[in-house]
């Protein structure tokens, strides 16, 4: 099956990371790169630049709406996520819990959903 | 025929279960799987008056439930690649099957629990579809004891099932690496829906007591197929509560506390039973809360009367599950403990510094405890406060009446 993990993070959590330690968790984070979780595989993964820089388009009645943000101040952001191929949910936890931010943060693990041209679940 | 009806009937109860966690292996689908049994138990009723009753009832209700359920899959208009699949790693028919049986239902078993009480699974879902497929208990009679709507709860179910699949949930045992967690979770599960049967101590309670046989039950099959420390702590601490169970309720159905309880009314082959899963579990030294509960559970146990309890050994008891949980409602009870081996002052200074954290404030308990000391010192008017409280905070009927009489007993 295919899952997304998607990092969550605090942001205000990792301003307050020396930039020290917020170079150590890159490392890691690069160095899980190299990690073989199981028999996962990886499709796929990013990490993103925080949500300052974000911009959030709408289009309503045709009409393109652009504005800054999202600012969620409480929750975490997504600051990252992988997609990954797995047997079950068992091994992407096993894989999501080796994601170093899982320390920090938290992974949340969504199943992908195939697009098709009638039937579609939701 | 009266006599095959009444076999197929007994093969049921005995076996049902265990067919159905192996055809939800096998058909991978917990609804194909319930039709399935049903359909195999109905094919049973037919063909054992004219053939006989099969050398092995299991095997042959899973063969043909195997085969029911491959025929539905085929018949469904809308054939999905994923059940062509499903289809094609059915194992062969044939001695294998029987063979292979034996080994692989007793995981089967082990798995349905694990996959019922998966932490990706709301908490309130994990105990309905567990007392659904583990216990078999049906949808109308697990709403009835949680005083739920039976749709409410079909639903619930229905939605687990549905995440399951879409999910991916799987149908094993955790692997080493994950099964502290995951044993954790069926513990909790199994803790919670026998306490739903053991709060309720009278009256409208016969099916809550209802609960807490099935959540023995589902202990002892954890023991048999997985003996974890832990899972020998639960059913120990299970079997010693349920030992006072006659014990805690008055004729007309009053809640009786421990130290007012007759003593020659607890069941001594429940303690005994449970007294030797503790020393199982301790023996390990990788026990944690349910098994140090049970050893606190065992101390009461062990008393002839209450009043010589050994408090001491309770206080330490606590002392230590204090360390490994350091909860308020662990404060709580160590708090009792203490006023009972250094006398109510000892005790209330306790309560008094647990309160005034504003921790348990608005926990029913922790006023009725201060009430009680309140009370052996002679501060009748905390108490009524206290009790009145106390009164405020609780819904359970029993209780309720045992603080009335309490501030009855206390005068104007």
């Amino acid at each position: 099956m295919k899952y997304a993990c998607l990092v969550y993070l605090k942001e205000a959590d990792i301003t307050a990371l020396t930039q020290g330690e917020w170079d150590a968790l890159n490392t890691e984070c690069m160095a899980f790169g190299d990690v073989q979780v199981a028999n996962v595989e990886r499709l796929g993964g990013e990490a993103l630049q925080p949500t300052h820089t974000a911009t959030t388009v709408r289009v309503r009645s045709g009409r393109v709406t652009t504005t800054d943000g999202p600012f969620a101040e409480t929750k975490e952001q997504l600051a990252g996520f992988y997609a990954i191929e797995a047997k079950d949910l068992d091994e992407a936890i096993a894989f999501a819990a080796k994601i170093p931010p899982a320390r920090y943060g938290t992974i949340e693990i969504r199943p992908l959903r195939e697009l098709v041209a009638e039937g579609n679940l939701r | 025929m009266k006599d095959i009806r009444a076999k197929v009937d007994a093969v049921y109860r005995e076996e049902s279960r265990r067919v159905l966690a192996t055809l939800i292996r096998l058909l991978g689908d917990f609804d194909l799987a319930e039709e399935a049994l049903h359909e195999a138990f109905r094919a049973a009723i037919e063909q054992w008056p004219v053939e006989g009753v099969p050398a092995n009832p299991r095997a042959w209700l899973v063969s043909a439930g195997r085969f029911k359920g491959i025929d539905r899959l085929r018949r469904r208009k809308r054939f999905s690649p994923l059940d062509d699949e499903q289809a094609e790693q059915l194992p062969a028919e044939g001695k294998d099957l029987a063979a292979m049986l034996d080994e692989e239902l007793e995981d089967d078993r082990l798995r349905l629990i694990f996959t019922c009480c998966h932490p990706a699974l709301p908490p309130d879902a994990r105990v309905a579809l567990t007392l659904r497929e583990v216990c078999g208990l049906t949808t109308e009679e697990i709403a009835r004891a949680f005083l739920t709507a039976p749709s409410t709860l079909a639903q619930r179910i229905v939605r687990a099932k549905n995440k399951i699949k879409m999910a991916g949930i799987p149908y094993v045992v955790p692997s080493r690496e994950q099964l502290p967690e995951r044993l954790d979770t069926v513990l909790r599960v199994v803790y919670l829906v026998f306490n739903e049967g053991y709060a309720a101590s009278s009256g409208s309670s016969l099916t809550r007591h209802d609960l807490s046989a099935e959540a023995i039950r589902v202990g002892r099959l954890l023991v048999e197929l997985l003996p974890e420390p832990e899972a020998l702590g639960l059913l120990a601490l299970m079997l010693l509560h349920e030992s006072r169970r006659t014990a805690r309720a008055s004729p007309t159905g009053e809640l009786v506390l421990l130290d007012a309880q007759d003593r020659s009314l607890w069941d001594r082959a429940l303690i005994a039973e449970g007294s030797a899963l503790l020393q199982r579990a301790l023996a390990t030294q990788e026990f944690g809360g349910y098994t140090l509960q049970a050893a606190i559970s065992s101390v009461h146990a062990a008393a002839p009367a209450a009043a010589e309890t050994n408090w001491a050994e309770i206080v330490g008891w606590y002392d230590v599950l204090l360390r490994l949980e350091p909860t308020p409602v662990v404060e709580l009870n160590r708090a009792v403990a203490v006023a009972m081996r250094d006398g109510p002052a000892a005790g209330l200074a306790l309560v008094d510094a647990l309160l005034e954290r504003g921790e348990l404030a608005d926990y029913h308990l922790s006023h009725a405890v201060r009430a009680d000391l309140c009370r052996r010192l002679g501060l009748s008017v905390a108490a009524r406060a206290a009790y009145t409280r106390a009164l405020s905070l609780t819904q359970l009927e029993p209780e309720r009446r045992f603080l009335e009489m309490r501030i009855a007993e206390l005068g104007q």
